[in-house]
């Protein structure tokens, strides 16, 4: 420890501390532009000069390392007169274009230029003008206000994984710049919105629309991923204006995906339903709540009564509160159903009934950046939790090692060091490789059961997999760690996977054999919270894919677009088309639900109090942040008095925190939480590993700006580079065995439906897999997303 | 390729040359001619005796040899901060960037003399563990870049850099790299981001290059005289090196002498010369006139009027007691026809146009320096201006990232300090109080 003082005030600090964050500790505020503290440092706008007992020179607080007995001094006369000359200097060429400057009232420069600036400017020379950049839909620039902290391009380079941004040029005519006519497609790009300490960068879609001052905060939780992410909700006379990250070092620290920053576009759209409506004779009528939840409960109880109660089909979104999953759980089993499920897109359910508990992402998540090794199977990580991508970034920059098994070759930007690319059913069978090497390495005194031994007999261990298990196992380094921090998740693709339960049996198994945590990556926003719940089919009921594949006569669905949330587009289509009563709570018209017969406005998670829990186990609960628009109004509410109309029992709910408190039985969530995750296996499953397959698969991920249907409707997210029209993508070999041109139209077809798309080489695939891209209007006539498929010239 | 085979301009016999020894020999640049003068003897010797890293420290030490190229730092100082033990690869730099104005030393050596300086490399590789050897040299010196490439590889053929030197387990490869012309290149951190590919630019010190350098390795930066000067002070040994100038200044200098000079050129004599007897190896002052001014060490230092330098010896302490710094030893020779206004427009526009950007006050500051004494020029200055144009170069001189925002503000306070009247003269009338045409 060194025993420093800053302006009189002593302070003991670790070594390596630097002259800021000591003053930061004791509450000096040293005035600051280039210096973030998730950023390296720049040092490069000089603002926090100060003076230090002994040096000539004022020095820079936050480069500068204390050393044990330093004075310094944030205050003095040498001290102030270097910022004050500092702010001089920065001042002179910025524009003098407060007044329509989106920044006004909440700019670094203007709040410090109070305290530093001079009442009138020296410089009286002409000032510079630097032309502005289009650098995509999310970020709007005004260059001339840019100050060159560069903060963006670290954040870009360091957080974002690539250095999209960068400053060109000398001297005064030194600009942050794009590569030539590229645009910023970080998922992350919106954190240099609020990282730029002027109004250089600011939001795109909030241009204009309102001053700080005006705007009432009102913190909630980001719904688009399971991560959890804390946001602030600005709102201006009832309508949410934008959103901002709330700081959370434990969640998404100081940032947040563009996903959950710019989806709120999506609140104000067009498609939002406002009042009940029923279909009478095929016509659309706009009623009441009373007459609309009446005849939706006497449709119900109608079809319930007279088929029993197994011919209701319960989907919930896992994007639904878990009050609004407990709820429609009440309904289901009040109406003697068991036919509930969550889990739209998962295509094998072996599983169910053989785990211990809630599954979940097995740590906490500032784990991730702390691991040596990890493993991450089935996901697309930046696509998928942007976030999370970025604290396995970190783990790596610190040399851990990443190992990747996934039926494609996206860029995570970052280093990865060992990949198996490979089909579908590849993906088990390298795993099944990986847990046999790891089996044979003599350090390890575990050994796997027989009926897995039996299993792996056959399997021949391909390089790339052995050198995987010796990763996983500590192996490989110069210095073998003793006992490594080991990590293996399975992503979304895993998730949907159609040998899921192999997937899952062999990862668990190697995570048991070396010691990893072992978890799962909830793909949204309540998917635990929802298993938590219960939102589970019953002893005999269906599961998700079960109750489209045997259609059911009535459909209750809460926050569902069922040909674009469900794993088999056509199936669900044609499921609720035929059925004879469809109740859907949404809260947008979509064209799938044209075939309901009651839409029941539901409030979306800015409209309405509610409770997520995140991938990690954190039970976070929100309140509404506006009005409801129009006449929806929260989902808890809405089942709650349908479950009266039903005239069921336990119904009497209030508000939702009495929901919250029915869930967790009065317990505090926390204890309820921690005995209920799990992710063991009760006990092995039969399981194959050896599938010859020469069909062609399709791999049908769920684009960034499709995952639900807020992100749907953001105009600006879908305006961004990410967002492309769909494809038939495929290795280059096999579009050559197919005889197609990349770019020529085919026919893509699963099972009877087929659509029309543009082949599209693309040699980050394994060959044997098509990616058609699910979530999307034109692929929603298709199948199953990992199902068969077949590719034709068109 | 063209080689210069015969110096282009007039040698005094007042020089003592050290670094340029193979002039006069056809073909100066070629191995031959340095082999000539007991070239490469030293390296041989010193790897092959295995004479002691700590032997070869002293002798630098002992030879007063300070950084050519503008800080003065004593090499056998700098030279004893590498990290002795270190399990990776070091690195050696040598800075041939040189891009002020007036300065065109370093030019010369890669030019006439090249094969000294890759022994001087050597010696230093040998002596600091260095692997590898970069030589960075001025992105406008392009013919004299292919004559070191020359020089390379003629070493390389001669065995005196690569793999196991001199059937021993010492290697050394060296390498030319060339810029792209940016002055601040010089500067040896953003030297060695613009090695490592990236856009030159001062890092933030600490870490110093000894620690942190070429890809983030221990490097060792010099100059090219002070490199240059190693093998002939192990030839004749540190004494004699410190002998040939004066205390606290060891060894020659080469001056490159430029203005209103009857024979403007490079000229290398020893240490504490005194200034009017470099003068007069450069011809005088150009037709007879009266010296005004002379910047002694390049834009950067301090100009002094002729009445400071007349009586100065060119060494560090002689030109620092005279007011001034010896720099890289580019002395500006300015007669009575100098207009000194428009001289420091021009040397105002050349840190404004070559700040990198990075840090405020320079970035900033130097614009805001060239405009105002552009507009004085132009006949609009306002009295304010002087004190204006000091403040605003206190402002910026020691709160940047790097010399480059001191470098800016020293002509401008030493201009105003001492022809401050010939500054009012022009904002009062609009005009210079000089006739004449120079500027």
């Amino acid at each position: 420890m060194l025993n420093i003082e800053i302006d009189g005030k002593a302070v003991e600090v670790d070594h390596g501390t630097t002259i800021i964050d000591a003053a930061d500790k004791l509450g000096i505020a040293i005035p600051r532009f280039c210096y973030h503290k998730k950023l390296s440092v720049a040092a490069n706008c000089r603002m926090c000069l100060v003076q230090v007992e002994k040096f000539a020179k004022p020095l820079p607080a936050c480069a500068t390392p204390v050393a044990d007995g330093m004075k310094i001094f944030t205050r003095s006369k040498a001290a102030v007169e270097a910022q004050k000359s500092v702010m001089e200097f920065l001042l002179i060429n910025h524009p003098l274009d407060c007044p329509i400057c989106d920044q006004g009232g909440e700019c670094d420069l203007q709040d410090i230029a109070v305290a530093y600036g001079a009442p009138a400017s020296r410089y009286a020379e002409e000032k510079r003008v630097v032309l502005n950049k289009n650098i995509g839909p999310l970020v709007s620039t005004d260059m001339t206000r840019c100050i060159q902290c560069t903060r963006c391009v670290r954040f870009l380079k360091e957080v974002g994984g690539m250095m999209e941004l960068g400053m060109v040029g000398r001297g005064e005519h030194a600009e942050i710049t794009a590569y030539v006519d590229k645009s910023v497609d970080s998922e992350l790009s919106g954190n240099i919105i609020d990282l730029c300490p002027v109004g250089a960068l600011t939001s795109k879609p909030f241009r204009y629309k309102a001053r700080t001052w005006e705007l009432t905060r009102r913190p909630s939780i980001a719904p688009h991923d399971g991560l959890g992410s804390q946001i602030e909700v600005h709102i201006k006379d009832g309508k949410v204006l934008r959103v901002l990250p709330r700081e959370k070092e434990s969640i998404n620290e100081c940032w947040l995906s563009d996903r959950d920053r710019f989806s709120y576009e999506g609140l104000n759209s067009p498609d939002r339903l406002t009042v009940p409506m029923i279909k009478h004779h095929g016509e659309w009528h706009e009623t009441d709540w009373k007459t609309a939840l009446e005849f939706a409960a006497g449709q119900l109880k109608d079809i319930t009564n007279a088929d029993g109660g197994e011919q209701l089909g319960v989907l919930v979104s896992p994007n639904s509160t878990m009050e609004e999953a407990y709820l429609a759980k009440q309904i289901a089993h009040g109406l003697g159903s068991s036919n509930i499920d969550y889990r739209l897109r998962q295509t094998d359910f072996r599983l169910d009934g053989k785990r211990m508990g809630t599954p979940w992402m097995g740590c906490n998540i500032p784990d991730l950046q702390e691991m040596d090794r990890i493993l991450v199977i089935g996901s697309n990580l930046r696509n998928e939790h942007p976030l999370l991508a970025n604290r396995i970034r970190k783990a790596v920059a610190q040399g851990a090692e990443l190992s990747l098994v996934n039926p494609m070759d996206d860029d995570q930007l970052m280093a990865v060091k060992h990949k198996a690319i490979c089909t579908p059913n590849d993906m088990v069978n390298v795993l099944a490789q990986i847990l046999k090497a790891m089996s044979g390495l003599q350090r390890l005194s575990l050994c796997l059961p027989k009926s897995l031994n039996d299993l792996l007999e056959t399997v021949r261990v391909w390089d790339n997999s052995q050198a995987m298990a010796e990763s996983l196992a500590g192996l490989g380094k110069e210095v073998d760690l003793v006992s490594p921090r080991t990590g293996i998740f399975l992503g979304n693709i895993a998730q949907s996977h159609p040998r899921f339960t192999e997937l899952y049996s062999l990862a668990e198994a190697i995570a048991s054999l070396c010691g990893a945590t072992f978890g799962i990556l909830s793909p949204a926003a309540n998917s635990t919270g929802a298993h938590l719940v219960g939102v589970l089919p019953g002893e005999h009921g269906l599961n998700a894919k079960a109750m489209l594949e045997s259609p059911r006569k009535a459909y209750l669905l809460v926050n569902v677009e069922p040909e674009l949330d469900c794993h088999h587009a056509a199936q669900a289509r044609q499921a609720i088309a035929e059925a004879e009563c469809v109740i859907a709570l949404t809260a947008y018209k979509s064209e799938a639900l044209e075939h309901a017969d009651v839409l029941l406005p539901i409030a979306p998670f800015t409209e309405t109090s509610g409770t997520y829990m995140s991938m990690e186990g954190r039970v976070q609960s929100f309140t509404a942040v506006t009005k409801p628009l129009g006449e929806c109004r929260p989902g808890w509410k809405i089942l709650r008095v349908l479950g009266n109309t039903l005239g069921l029992s336990g119904f009497d709910f209030d508000s939702s925190e009495q929901v919250k408190n029915a869930i967790f039985g009065g317990q505090k969530p926390s204890t309820v939480v921690w005995n209920s995750l799990n992710n063991n296996l009760r006990e092995l499953i039969d399981i194959q590993v050896k599938i010859k397959s020469n069909v062609l698969q399709r791999l049908g991920e769920v684009p960034q700006f499709q995952s639900d249907a807020i992100v749907r409707r953001s105009p600006p997210l879908q305006k961004t580079r990410a967002v492309q029209a769909p494809v038939a993508a495929m290795h280059s070999q096999l579009l050559t065995e197919l005889g197609l041109d990349d770019g020529e139209m085919v026919t893509v077809k699963q099972g009877v439906a087929s659509v029309l798309l543009k082949a599209k080489r693309d040699d980050r695939l394994p060959h044997g897999v098509v990616r058609v891209p699910t979530a999307l209007p034109v692929t929603s006539l298709l199948g199953d997303l990992m199902g068969e498929i077949e590719v034709t010239r068109a | 390729m063209a080689a210069f085979d015969t110096p282009v301009q007039h040698r005094s016999d007042k020089e003592t040359l050290v670094c340029l020894r193979t002039l006069g020999q056809p073909d100066p640049a070629s191995l031959q001619a340095y082999l000539n003068v007991g070239g490469y003897k030293q390296l041989q010797r010193l790897v092959q005796d295995k004479v002691k890293a700590t032997d070869v420290i002293t002798q630098v030490k002992l030879s007063g040899l300070r950084g050519r190229g503008g800080a003065g730092f004593p090499t056998g100082l700098k030279w004893s901060f590498m990290p002795r033990y270190y399990d990776g690869t070091k690195y050696l730099v040598c800075n041939t960037d040189e891009g002020e104005p007036g300065t065109f030393k370093d030019r010369d050596i890669i030019r006439y003399n090249p094969h000294q300086l890759i022994e001087g490399m050597a010696i230093a590789a040998y002596t600091l563990g260095a692997r590898v050897g970069y030589n960075y040299i001025h992105g406008e010196i392009w013919q004299d870049y292919e004559i070191f490439e020359r020089a390379l590889d003629e070493a390389r053929a001669a065995g005196f850099i690569g793999e196991n030197l001199f059937g021993t387990t010492f290697s050394f490869d060296l390498f030319a790299v060339h810029g792209y012309g940016a002055y601040i290149c010089g500067e040896e951190t953003a030297l060695i981001e613009s090695i490592e590919g990236k856009k030159g630019q001062p890092r933030f010190k600490p870490p110093f290059p000894a620690s942190y350098g070429v890809f983030g390795k221990p490097t060792n930066v010099n100059n090219t005289e002070s490199y240059t000067s190693i093998p002939w002070i192990l030839e004749h040994g540190g004494d004699a090196f410190q002998a040939l100038g004066v205390p606290n200044s060891g060894g020659t200098k080469l001056f490159s002498v430029s203005g209103h000079v009857e024979r403007p050129g490079n000229y290398e004599v020893r240490m504490g010369m005194p200034f009017t007897e470099l003068l007069d190896i450069a011809g005088g002052v150009w037709k007879g006139r009266q010296l005004k001014a002379v910047i002694p060490g390049g834009p950067s230092t301090a100009v002094m009027p002729a009445a400071a330098i007349m009586g100065a010896t060119m060494d560090y302490d002689g030109l620092s007691k005279a007011g001034s710094s010896l720099g890289a030893g580019s002395m500006i020779v300015m007669d009575e026809t100098t207009c000194m206004v428009k001289t420091l427009k021009r040397l105002s526009y050349f840190f404004y146009e070559e700040s990198c950007g990075q840090c405020t006050p320079c970035r900033e500051g130097t614009g805001w320096l060239y405009r105002v004494v552009k507009r004085i020029v132009e006949g609009e200055g306002r009295m304010g201006d002087l004190d204006l144009l000091t403040d605003v170069s206190s402002n910026i001189s020691g709160r940047t990232i790097c010399a480059l925002g001191d470098a800016a503000a020293t002509p401008v306070l030493s201009f105003i300090k001492h022809f401050r009247p010939e500054f009012e003269y022009y904002i009062q009338h609009g005009k210079s109080m000089v006739t004449g045409k120079a500027e």
